[in-house]
């Protein structure tokens, strides 16, 4: 016989039961949470108070709180595993993912504040109008690969060039860096830069191994890369630790800097046509 | 009057994964006009969640492999009663898809002269899976997402479909909400292509978002679509179970495709103590080989830690129930243990497995590089969906295309990892072009305004049932815990009859459900709207388990628990009947022709 013997006979199968003994041998506790409630921006931080146990992060405390006391309370959330970058929310004023924030990781006397992101318009409760970031990524100039290097139609690349571009390509789009920028947070320069998470996203393609398209122009003129102080509040809240500052705006400041106010290299771009881009990340 | 606003696409797409996107994709490049709509933001479906990789046979790390050893994994890993035809397009097809991936600015991992690396999995005879680390699915959805925003496609986000619309015979188009206002949405078009994705909300225990309530299932079921093989439930080996809240959360395969072992409380790697007969020639009988295998010794077999999931799963939960298992119910998986072996073992699991570090490390405090985690099986993936022809991917209603998880077929009994991405790959491909081939061909489409205003006052009952009623999210707990504990892992007859007894309750309760508050993003309404489709999908599953007398890939009977040849040459087919009850029936699997059979014999050796 090849199946393993796992018959039971009992009404809960053995996995199951052993999974819920183990709610029972957990830490209980009560904790109060504040949470923001309204729509439209109009409306306050309301208390709940709900029974929390070990390990809990804070998207099962609201999560808790929406299925036992407040069905309608409206929060984004999918998987639940810092992977998706749905849950954002400013958790004790600070920008997080509520899925990957424990609650033992926050003082224990006092309220866990969870309120919206600032940085864009506010709709029901936790949940914003995160759509503007959505408008943004069609405007930059897609990925345009070089031509394949082998007959069959495929590509030679050196796994030291995929390792370099990866600190860029594993964000997860939570747009938490956008929400703390003080250009579009404060200044509400939406229009004119397109946030840290753009830039990144540009860094990426400009570092792709296999791209060919210059976006240093647009960089300048139409994402306002200049309105960026290097301040690195977008680095510091990162769920994925990706250095957004100094890994991806600062080499792209670099190569505006080089094209725009460099005499020299618009010298030699004069004599020696346009630069041609290569898959180094410093130009 | 109901008010909502009317869209026309000739192509319209039901969700945004990475079968949905593929789908929209080759719709739109034949100059269709194509929406999709998603019930999250874009780039959030559960394709981002995939981690170990994609399938496909470059042949890139052993030349040995070809579409042929691939369709005849697949179809071992899915016992024979998978949709053969299918097997052997996925096979055939699998790498250009990868390859135009990587043309669209995908980048995968490396081989050391500059080709797509491939890594092991279980059931699959050589390296296949092209990956990027253990965040392949992220990779893949954002470059599926990146490359389809510059390709004219409209799409409607946080959009949920109430029903499927028909005009006469054939699809007409869908009704929907949107989340953010609660607004109706009326899509006419001439071909729909469901891509919804999975049922994993019907269970305690999973590795699914809430998003995954079977949407695509029942809408096609209510449309009068068939299912297929609903089942076969895949309950993956390797889920998160401690601390509690993160119970389900997926481990990836990819863990132990490096190196990584399954041990019991006893140190003991209790996967060498049952290896299925059809898989013992290809199966390493010492840990020394196991481990050479995972390294890249061609000449080594596998290590039964990669045999298929329905298995190892199974092992599981005979190590919990015998007494074996670790302090929080499950067992260990180590890959720690690797630094016996590799120099800097820890950064190369760092390098890896980065979000299963980063992973642990946040959510339950342990450092996998230094100690073992623990595991358990978790609700992971349906093998059975929606009935569709093999190379359209259309359903049994003239213009209902699916593709992806919620499509029935390619897996068979059980799914192999790494086969998910390269399916939604290769039929959200064919699903689009096909569907956009049938748009093209079909008169304007006439929609029934009764069926619409039914489907529009049928969705507001939640706010005008009598006040006092449950809440959405009692009666959906209720559902879970029947379905876990009466159809999980291990079933019997008695305990599924209960089951029916236990949703036919529920059915009741859901219609009576109350929610507060109004149509504005309201999450408890988008709750009670889900339950109509858990509801279906729970009885399909259940039904279609009852009637399957026999064990075989992820469907295990406590009461016939041995493979019977004579449920090898059937699919189960649920539909609705005329009087609007479940109606399930056998329908004989076609014979595989012989140039496909005699691939199968020669692969068994």
């Amino acid at each position: 016989m090849s199946a393993p013997d796992i018959r039971d006979g009992g009404a809960v199968d053995a996995y199951t039961a052993a999974q819920t003994a183990q709610d029972a041998a957990v830490g209980h506790q009560s904790r109060n949470f504040r949470l923001w409630r309204g729509a439209d921006g109009v409306g306050e931080l309301r208390d709940y108070t709900t029974e929390t146990n070990d390990g809990m992060v804070v998207l099962d405390a609201v999560q808790q709180i929406q299925a036992e006391q407040a069905n309608d309370l409206a929060v984004r959330w999918n998987c639940k595993a810092g992977k998706c970058g749905s849950c954002s929310a400013e958790i004790n004023g600070k920008p997080k993912l509520m899925c990957m924030t424990r609650l033992d990781d926050l003082p224990l006397g006092e309220p866990v504040t969870v309120e919206p992101m600032r940085a864009f318009p506010h709709v029901r409760d936790l949940v914003t109008d995160v759509s503007w970031n959505f408008r943004v990524k069609p405007r930059i100039t897609p990925f345009t690969p070089r031509a394949p290097d082998a007959p069959d139609g495929t590509w030679r690349i050196d796994q030291h060039d995929v390792d370099r571009v990866q600190e860029f390509r594993k964000c997860i789009e939570c747009f938490l860096c956008q929400d703390v920028c003080h250009v579009l947070r404060d200044h509400h320069l939406h229009e004119e830069f397109v946030g840290p998470r753009y830039l990144v996203y540009a860094a990426a393609l400009e570092m792709h191994p296999l791209d060919t398209a210059d976006r240093t122009t647009e960089l300048k003129e139409q994402f306002g890369i200049g309105y960026c102080n290097i301040t690195k509040c977008c680095t510091a809240v990162c769920p994925e630790h990706i250095t957004i500052t100094d890994n991806a705006i600062i080499p792209l400041k670099e190569r505006v800097v080089d094209r725009y106010y460099d005499p020299l290299a618009a010298l030699v771009r004069l004599v020696r046509g346009p630069r041609r881009k290569t898959g180094d990340g410093n130009g | 009057m109901l008010e909502y606003q009317a869209v026309d696409h000739d192509v319209l797409v039901i969700g945004a994964g990475g079968a949905g996107l593929r789908a929209a994709i080759e719709a739109a490049a034949s100059g269709v006009s194509v929406g999709v709509v998603c019930k999250s933001l874009l780039g959030k479906a559960h394709t981002v969640m995939a981690e170990g990789g994609v399938a496909a046979a470059l042949g890139n790390v052993d030349d040995r492999d070809s579409w042929r050893v691939h369709f005849a994994d697949t179809m071992r890993g899915g016992q024979y009663v998978n949709n053969w035809r299918m097997a052997e397009l996925h096979a055939k097809e699998a790498p250009a898809r990868v390859r135009e991936l990587e043309a669209w600015g995908a980048l995968f991992d490396r081989t050391a002269d500059g080709r797509i690396l491939q890594r092991n999995f279980g059931g699959h005879r050589y390296p296949r899976l092209a990956h990027v680390g253990d965040r392949t699915g992220l990779e893949m959805i954002r470059t599926l997402q990146d490359h389809g925003i510059h390709r004219g496609i409209d799409v409607h986000m946080e959009c949920t479909v109430l029903t499927l619309l028909r005009d006469g015979d054939r699809i007409a188009g869908a009704f929907a909400y949107d989340r953010e206002r609660g607004r109706f949405r009326l899509f006419r078009a001439r071909a729909v292509i469901v891509a919804t994705g999975g049922i994993g909300r019907a269970y305690s225990i999973t590795s699914n978002s809430w998003e995954y309530t079977g949407d695509g299932h029942a809408l096609a079921y209510l449309a009068g679509a068939a299912l297929q093989d609903m089942e076969f439930v895949q309950f993956h080996p390797t889920g998160m179970i401690w601390p509690p809240s993160v119970r389900g959360i997926l481990v990836t395969e990819g863990v132990r495709g490096e190196g990584g072992v399954l041990r019991n409380r006893d140190g003991k790697r209790f996967m060498f103590d049952n290896v299925p007969d059809n898989y013992k020639p290809q199966t390493a009988d010492s840990e020394e080989e196991g481990w050479r295998y995972t390294q890249g010794d061609k000449d080594a077999r596998r290590p039964p830690e990669l045999l298929t999931r329905d298995h190892v799963a199974r092992m599981i939960v005979r190590e919990v129930k015998e007494g074996r298992g670790s302090p929080h119910g499950g067992v260990y998986l180590d890959i720690s243990w690797i630094k016996e072996r590799l120099p800097n073992a820890a950064e190369h699991i760092r390098r890896k497995l980065p979000s299963m570090y980063h992973q642990f490390m946040q959510l339950a405090g342990i450092d996998i590089t230094k100690e073992a985690m623990e595991i358990g099986p978790t609700t992971h993936y349906i093998m059975g969906g929606i009935r569709v022809d093999g190379d359209s991917q259309m359903s049994t209603v003239a213009g209902l295309f699916a593709c992806g998880e919620c499509a029935a077929g390619l897996h068979g009994a059980n799914r192999l990892g790494g086969n998910s991405l390269s399916d939604l790959l290769v039929f959200g491909q064919r699903a689009g072009a096909y569907a956009a081939r049938y748009a093209r061909e079909q008169p304007p489409v006439h929609v029934d305004a009764g069926e619409v205003d039914d489907a529009a006052r049928r969705a507001l009952a939640p706010f005008e049932n009598p006040a006092g009623g449950e809440g959405p999210y009692q009666v959906q707990e209720s559902l879970q815990t029947t379905m876990q504990n009466h159809v999980g892992i291990v079933r019997t007859q008695h305990e599924m009859e209960r089951a029916l007894t236990e949703l036919e309750a529920l059915r009741r309760r859901a219609e009576r459900v109350v929610v507060p508050g109004n149509r504005e993003f309201n999450p408890g309404w988008h709750t009670a709207l889900d339950l109509r489709h858990l509801l279906i999908v729970s009885e399909a599953i259940t039904r279609s388990a009852l009637a399957r007398r026999e064990s075989r890939g992820g469907h295990f009977r406590d009461d016939y628990p041995e493979k019977d040849p004579a449920f090898g040459t059937i699919n189960f087919v649920t539909r609705r009947g005329a009087g609007g009850a479940m109606e399930l029936e056998p329908a004989p699997i076609p014979p595989v022709p012989a140039e496909l059979e005699s691939i199968i014999k020669e692969m068994q050796t």
